[in-house]
């Protein structure tokens, strides 16, 4: 269904609050689960504001087609995908040129943290849904992708995270949902490396001074950094709470013993 | 050749090409942040609305402009179309195959479209010639015809001169209908935008990469500045990643070389 779409002639108010109620500096509500999918050997869903996106990860597995292998390392793909019905008007299931775009720097946003030359004549193949969306969606595939990869099991150097900063009636704001992509100055996306503060995404588009950037870039690394703890947190949740489940068993075994 | 010749040969390539930018030199005696020699031929495709032929070095980049009366898209029925397309052809390079774009072709598309669309490069407003119903659709295609490295500039370079000297014809509206008369005028351009490409060898930053250069970069960084000196557009490619401070300098640089290049191109159009 095609919706009539208006944009409102301000997106901050007088008090400095946006659409939403949100500060410049505030992250949309966000919502990380790991380990959501059976079949996979590795997965993650985020819900970001309206964002739902699941992230999945199959291997080291055998390459295929097999010419594609590589003898001194793994293969890593990625493939990020809007669902159909995941924007306002619908959206066709064949990949776009944007898709094939943000697969490919989804990839190079999540290599550098994998040792990728452990694994030759395999792949690790990354699938990243986009089931509804709401703006931010490549940053918030890059964030479930990284647990995906390490709920897979697979070794990595750091946990990548993302998000993205942006301009607004003149103000540099953090975590732009779509109205304010759509009605805003510029966007500028960025992935990072945590530990070393690598960057490992850097996209944008719209107008900013160079000013004007360097404080989007600090406040997309900042938050970043906020991000950074919740994927912590989401991991500790699916994999320390159960072992110290096991532990208190074990003191209770042994005591009962 | 054998490939573990191949390889061979360019991994001793890649030490002198790092040894040599640790220095701060280049293979062919450029500075860090010196471009090749830049040619730009101005119409070659005399069929085309607007084109433009870009040499940097040796890498050739030709870019036609044809322009058609189509349709508005639906959310913006005000407005007419701008599209960027690219082709790596076959000849361009033995790395080159024969098929539908791949990522990479994607990618330097959507990167040149994106200068081109945020610098407003044309007032979009006036192209439209029945609000809702007709507009200007201006189709930019991108040929690489030699590559030695840095498609993304030498493709910005050569689209923007195609699009900033293209012509419409003269026209009028009778009874809702277009009329064309005779007579041709310029497309209504404001902006001059101009991309700058980083490669990162070794943990430093240079211009215009070529070729055999591309061969040893972990990183590269493309960012688009308008005629104001403001940013409008970036793309980080690769697997290799970028401090925050190397960031900062290649803006302040971009913001350099984008002059640099906006006066060459200004100087083909108005000569």
């Amino acid at each position: 269904m095609m919706y009539l779409e208006k944009y409102p002639e301000r997106l901050i108010d007088e008090e400095g609050n946006r659409l939403d109620g949100r500060k410049f500096d505030e992250l949309r509500p966000i919502k990380i689960e790991v380990g959501t999918l059976e079949k996979a050997d590795g997965s993650a869903y985020i819900e970001q504001g309206k964002n739902k996106i699941l992230a999945a990860v199959f291997g080291p597995r055998e390459a295929h087609p097999r010419h594609l292998a590589m003898p001194d390392k793994a293969l890593l793909r990625c493939r990020y995908h809007m669902a159909p019905f995941s924007t306002n008007t619908r959206k066709s299931p064949a990949p776009s040129r944007r898709e094939h775009e943000l697969s490919k720097v989804t990839r190079e946003a999540l290599a550098p943290v994998l040792f990728l030359e452990r694994f030759p004549r395999t792949s690790i193949d990354v699938f990243i849904e986009i089931l509804q969306s709401d703006g931010g969606t490549r940053c918030a595939g890059i964030v479930a992708a990284s647990l995906a990869l390490a709920d897979a099991g697979i070794p990595i150097r750091d946990l990548v995270t993302a998000v993205s900063a942006g301009k607004i009636d003149d103000q540099i704001v953090l975590d732009l949902d779509d109205i304010e992509d759509k009605a805003g100055q510029a966007d500028l996306p960025v992935a990072m490396l945590p530990q070393s503060g690598s960057i490992t995404l850097l996209q944008m588009d719209g107008e900013f001074s160079k000013d004007e950037f360097e404080t989007a870039l600090n406040l997309a690394i900042e938050g970043c950094k906020k991000i950074s703890i919740m994927q912590k947190e989401a991991l500790r949740e699916k994999y320390a709470a159960p072992r110290e489940e096991a532990h208190e068993d074990e003191k209770s075994q042994e005591k009962e013993a | 050749m054998s490939s573990a010749f191949m390889e061979i040969a360019s991994k001793i390539k890649h030490k002198q090409i790092a040894d040599l930018i640790k220095r701060e030199k280049r293979l062919d005696g450029r500075t860090l942040t010196e471009y090749r020699d830049i040619e730009i031929l101005v119409g070659p495709i005399t069929k085309a609305e607007g084109s433009a032929q870009v040499s940097l070095g040796k890498t050739k980049v030709l870019v036609g402009v044809k322009i058609d009366i189509g349709e508005p898209f639906p959310d913006t029925p005000e407005d007419g179309v701008l599209t960027v397309n690219s082709e790596f052809l076959p000849l361009a390079s033995p790395s080159f195959e024969t098929g539908p774009p791949d990522e990479n072709s994607i990618e330097l598309a959507r990167v040149v479209d994106r200068g081109l669309r945020e610098s407003k490069v044309l007032d979009t407003k006036k192209l439209c010639i029945l609000p809702g119903k007709k507009v200007f659709v201006i189709f930019v295609d991108i040929y690489i015809l030699d590559h030695d490295g840095n498609l993304f500039d030498a493709s910005a370079l050569a689209s923007l001169v195609a699009v900033i000297t293209a012509k419409i014809p003269n026209y009028e509206i009778e009874d809702g209908e277009v009329k064309i008369l005779e007579g041709l005028q310029d497309l209504p351009v404001q902006d001059y935008p101009i991309a700058t490409t980083f490669a990162k060898i070794d943990n430093s930053l240079i211009v215009d990469p070529t070729l055999e250069e591309e061969s040893a970069m972990e990183g590269r960084l493309t960012i688009t500045t308008k005629q104001n000196g403001n940013i409008c557009a970036m793309q980080k490619g690769l697997e290799g990643t970028f401090t925050v401070e190397e960031i900062q300098k290649a803006v302040i640089t971009a913001q350099e070389k984008g002059e640099e290049l906006r006066a060459k191109a200004l100087g083909v159009r108005n000569g």
